[in-house]
């Protein structure tokens, strides 16, 4: 028991990725990454919406009609994001006006309905909490990195503090525009999967 | 009058590509560009959704959510604020449009329908349709501005899924690195497309 508790726990991280492998989630982790302080608030909230909506889906389970499974689910993450939305404006103002539409987006990001259809609609309330839980930091993970890389790399900065002195402001650190555009998300997301499967080769897909 | 709305399709559709500018829709994006026909469905699915729900959104938003807005029903409302609310009836507005197309595509196009399969119902969870309509209350559009908008915006997930569909079917062709092969390598062909939208960034309009 202790064990796969564990493992609902733990594989979201690398074995079984939300963003790497399922396929979820992907677009905010791309639009929210382009500094350091963005990534970790939008974490929380997603670590937040998902743990808690896999809780009151798999509280409910028995109870929704299965024809309008989705409308329930739907309406149950959209009140978790109003809270979390009111949260940030109150709290962060200043964060939660450069995530814009972002926040609000959380409720169609694809990991939280999917981890509530696929997960939550079979599961007991405490396996389906650890599952929220572990997704939500499977995600923040590569969200993470992914900002991480794109703030030093895009602007010499983590957090807003200098870490490599720009050449504009009489540094050595020439930045990469390229980082702080869309497409700089893209490939850091795409070489990220190629160093993953690099190491897990069972994730490698067949030529399609 | 006629201007300023081509010129809001021509950005909605060019420069701030909903795919490639802001990452919106990306799940389906990734997921359904396999093949350039169901890329098409998806995106004329895509299209339809988006110009019914931007304009309704838009008056749900004008007429019953903002500030003061409920003062045509009753004077003594004027002081209600229920933006707060807004997420909520979004996505319900969407969750029922989308049904709709469902429906009537099962009813009309029954191959289409069972092509697009899981990823039709997923259309209401796109970021793409709900992103639309955040934009067009962020950014204040009235009636007219959101309909463009919503067009606009949905023409240009259409292109580009097409392309990036297209892009993949040649792709059986070339010998991808064995890390890289599906997800991986479909993340860097959307960055390459994503610098090349970037060249209409400096379209001044």
């Amino acid at each position: 028991m202790k064990n796969s508790a564990r493992k609902t726990l733990l594989d979201p991280l690398l074995e079984n990725n939300p963003i790497a492998l399922q396929v979820l989630g992907i677009c905010s982790a791309l639009a929210v990454t382009t500094k350091m302080e963005t990534s970790v608030v939008m974490c929380g909230a997603v670590i937040f919406v998902l743990t808690f909506s896999n809780l009151f889906v798999s509280l409910l389970r028995n109870n929704i009609p299965n024809s309008i499974r989705i409308i329930v689910q739907l309406t149950i993450i959209a009140s978790l994001v109003i809270i979390a939305d009111q949260f940030l404006k109150a709290y962060f103002f200043n964060i939660s006006k450069q995530l814009s539409v972002f926040v609000g987006l959380i409720i169609t990001n694809c990991i939280i309905m999917g981890r509530a259809e696929a997960f939550a609609m079979q599961n007991g309330p405490t396996t389906s909490l650890l599952d929220g839980l572990g997704n939500g930091f499977g995600y923040s993970f590569i969200l993470i990195i992914t900002g991480f890389l794109r703030e030093l790399l895009g602007s010499g900065k983590l957090f807003g503090h200098t870490i490599l002195p720009l050449v504009t402001e009489g540094g050595w650190y020439t930045p990469n525009g390229l980082m702080v555009t869309s497409a700089g998300a893209f490939f850091i997301i795409g070489f990220f999967i190629w160093v993953l499967r690099a190491f897990k080769k069972e994730q490698i897909e067949e030529e399609g | 009058m006629f201007e300023q709305y081509l010129s809001l399709a021509i950005k909605a559709i060019f420069v701030e590509n909903m795919a490639l500018a802001f990452f919106l829709g990306m799940c389906s994006f990734l997921a359904v560009s396999k093949k350039v026909n169901t890329a098409i469905g998806l995106g004329l699915a895509v299209i339809f959704v988006l110009t019914v729900t931007v304009p309704i959104n838009n008056l749900l938003y004008n007429y019953a959510l903002k500030d003061g807005s409920l003062s045509w029903l009753h004077p003594s409302l004027a002081t209600y604020d229920l933006s707060f609310l807004g997420f909520l009836c979004y996505i319900g507005t969407i969750a029922a449009m989308v049904q709709i197309v469902e429906m009537a595509l099962d009813r009309f196009v029954p191959s289409l329908y069972a092509a697009l399969g899981v990823f039709l119902p997923l259309i209401a969870v796109n970021c793409a349709i709900l992103g639309a309509s955040l934009f067009m209350v962020e950014r204040d559009y009235d009636l007219g501005e959101s309909i463009v908008f919503g067009i606009g915006s949905g023409i240009g997930w259409f292109l580009a899924i097409v392309a990036l569909a297209s892009i993949r079917e040649r792709m059986h062709y070339s010998n991808v690195p064995a890390g890289l092969r599906g997800l991986g390598m479909t993340f860097i062909l959307t960055g390459l497309m994503a610098i090349g939208f970037m060249a209409f960034a400096g379209i001044q309009l």
